[in-house]
């Protein structure tokens, strides 16, 4: 696991919090609002705040999620898997590049691989549609993952999006709902899966491929429900306030562990995963290594059934 | 403010063309302007062009579920803050604004009901309250609907109008698209069915979850349903979009929804589908 970030004395946060506090006291009280339980949240909230990382911190990891250099999921194929055999198609309509999903040797049994997949290039970039999915990349990977649960292989997805492609075709063919069908797929599997964001787990085309029992994220590695510049665009009315926006939706790594959302960091080299891919590469083999054996031995009915109720348990709400 | 884009969902009313230049009450295909009782008493569709308003969600709750049969859960859900999200406004004032607007703890009102003296449970969501964007909250009172509906044995019948996913309760408003599906899922192994009614709009994150995963998914005439909406594909792609895109319709030509019911017709589709069910 990596190491905590340094401890910031956040004290205008601190300081914000505390004039909400205030005035969450005074608040005329709404008919069946639940203050009690805000005010709890609160106070604890300020005692944690100091551990958590700051608006450059976090910036810091947007940036180096879609660092050019940064390892996508093919570069980990060749450093982490052998023999890995990719397979392609959706069988019904297309092959989608965007995705790439194919079965390997991990530590010497067959896994299945779903993994989104970058260009590094210009040419590569466009065929690779910048890694945004179109709706056969993932019916491509609902295959390979029934494909994967016929045979008893165990899953490991790599997240790397900045979201699914928003196009007319993409549309056409239904994005929306082989997002929300690639998901129960899913949940219904009885092999063990585990994912990993590596890069940008960008919306609802990233967690497409993330309902795992063991979800990971890159040190900085992002996980979000919108890109910074949308979110900006949206309530800042302003993309170029994308840092503002990231930092108050906070899609880093620590602040997904801290919500519940992950179940653990995977350290990178020094300077990120971009400095040295073979050393990232390592500490992710390692990690998925570590996950899968936290889940490998169980029955694969009672996984099945604690990944739905891990996901059915998200979320933070109260009732007065 | 010109050159910069606009792609709010909670200040857009309704994409289709028009609408804002008038009145809650103009059509904004035909112009034909009406009093609210007129309107409400037509099931807030205009008499002359057949364009379907907005509904609330209790109005939808009065069209569809035979009159007292209607029994709410979970009305005092509220949405925590968990970020502390703070843009131009902290959105723990936006909900309490929002809840004084709507009456609603959120943007969404389930419980027990009856369609044409079926049983089911009745899931409406409110697209007033916060553009109908699904959090914790949302997320939470679906899935207990699932779990009510599941212990009966009675469908749950759930009306979609939803901008998506709610950004100010970042990450934890992602994971409410898995955790729908989970609901659904578990709904899904009891043999339970499950009926979608798509209002304008159903998007994002809604459409990528519980919404599309429907035995049997209806869509109301003209209504958006896409997952991403029009301007923003026109922002990102620069592609020429269709005069339908997104629509309901072109959604029914795509295979996408199993029919466009009018209005005036849902109840008693939706009391035969519930008989075919029973």
């Amino acid at each position: 696991m990596a190491a905590d970030p340094e401890s910031k004395p956040g004290q205008i946060e601190q300081l914000r919090l505390r004039e909400r506090l205030t005035k969450l006291r005074d608040l005329p009280l709404l008919r069946g609002v639940g203050v009690s339980g805000e005010l709890g949240r609160l106070e604890r909230q300020i005692e944690r705040i100091a551990a958590e990382p700051s608006a450059d911190e976090v910036w810091h990891s947007v940036e180096l999620a879609r660092h050019q250099d940064r390892p996508y999921t093919l570069d980990y194929v060749e450093r982490i898997f052998d023999d890995f055999v990719e397979l392609h198609g959706d069988r019904a309509l297309a092959d989608d590049p965007a995705i790439v999903a194919g079965l390997a040797r991990f530590r010497g049994r067959t896994v299945a691989l779903v993994g989104h997949q970058k260009g590094r290039d210009i040419r590569e970039r466009t065929y690779r549609n910048f890694g945004m999915p179109y709706p056969e990349g993932y019916r491509k990977a609902i295959r390979i993952m029934e494909l994967a649960n016929l045979h008893r292989f165990p899953i490991f997805t790599l997240v790397d999006t900045p979201g699914a492609y928003p196009g007319v075709t993409a549309e056409q063919h239904g994005q929306g709902g082989w997002i929300a069908r690639c998901q129960l797929e899913m949940i219904g599997l009885e092999v063990p899966i585990v994912s990993c964001v590596i890069g940008e787990g960008g919306s609802g085309g990233a967690v497409a491929i993330a309902v795992a029992d063991r979800v990971l994220m890159q040190e900085n590695a992002i996980y979000s429900v919108i890109s910074p510049e949308g979110c900006a665009a949206i309530l800042w009315r302003d993309a170029s306030e994308a840092k503002k926006a990231a930092a108050a939706f906070k899609p880093d790594a620590r602040h997904c562990l801290d919500l519940g959302v992950i179940d653990g960091i995977v350290p990178e080299p020094p300077g990120g995963a971009h400095m040295d891919h073979d050393a990232a590469s390592a500490l992710l083999a390692e990690s998925l290594e570590t996950a899968l054996g936290e889940i490998d031995g169980n029955e694969p009915k009672a996984r099945r059934l604690a990944r739905r109720d891990r996901f059915r348990g998200m979320g933070v709400f109260v009732t007065p | 403010m010109a050159s910069r884009i606009d792609v709010s969902i909670e200040n857009r009313r309704d994409d289709r063309p028009g609408e804002a230049a008038h009145g809650p009450n103009t059509c904004p295909r035909c112009r034909s302007h009406y009093r609210d009782d007129e309107l409400d008493a037509n099931l807030r569709v205009c008499a002359q062009c057949g364009y379907h308003f907005p509904v609330r969600a209790r109005g939808r709750i009065a069209q569809l579920a035979d009159g007292g049969t209607f029994f709410e859960q979970d009305a005092d859900l509220r949405s925590a803050d968990p970020l502390g999200f703070f843009d131009l406004k902290a959105y723990t004032d936006r909900l309490a604004e929002a809840e004084m607007a709507t009456g609603l703890g959120d943007a969404i009102v389930a419980g027990a009901a009856a369609i044409e003296r079926r049983p089911c449970e009745l899931a409406v969501m409110e697209f007033a309250f916060m553009g109908g964007s699904m959090g914790s909250t949302v997320g939470e009172k679906f899935a207990r609907a699932c779990e009510r509906a599941a212990d009966r044995g009675a469908p749950l019948v759930c009306v979609t109008a939803s901008g998506g996913a709610r950004m100010q309760e970042g990450i934890l408003s992602l994971m409410q698209l898995p955790k729908t599906v989970s609901a659904v899922d578990a709904l899904r192994e009891a043999r339970t069915p499950l009926l979608t009614v798509m209002a304008h709009p159903t998007t994002a994150g809604v459409l990528a979850s519980f919404a599309s995963l429907a035995d049997v998914i209806v869509a109301e005439p003209g209504a958006l349903l896409a997952f991403t909406g029009p301007r923003v594909v026109q922002q990102t792609t620069r592609e020429k979009l269709p005069d339908d895109f997104g629509l309901a319709e072109s959604n029914s030509r795509f295979g996408h929804v199993d029919a466009i019911v009018r209005r005036s017709d849902l109840r008693p589709y939706l009391g035969r589908l519930l008989a075919l069910f029973a």
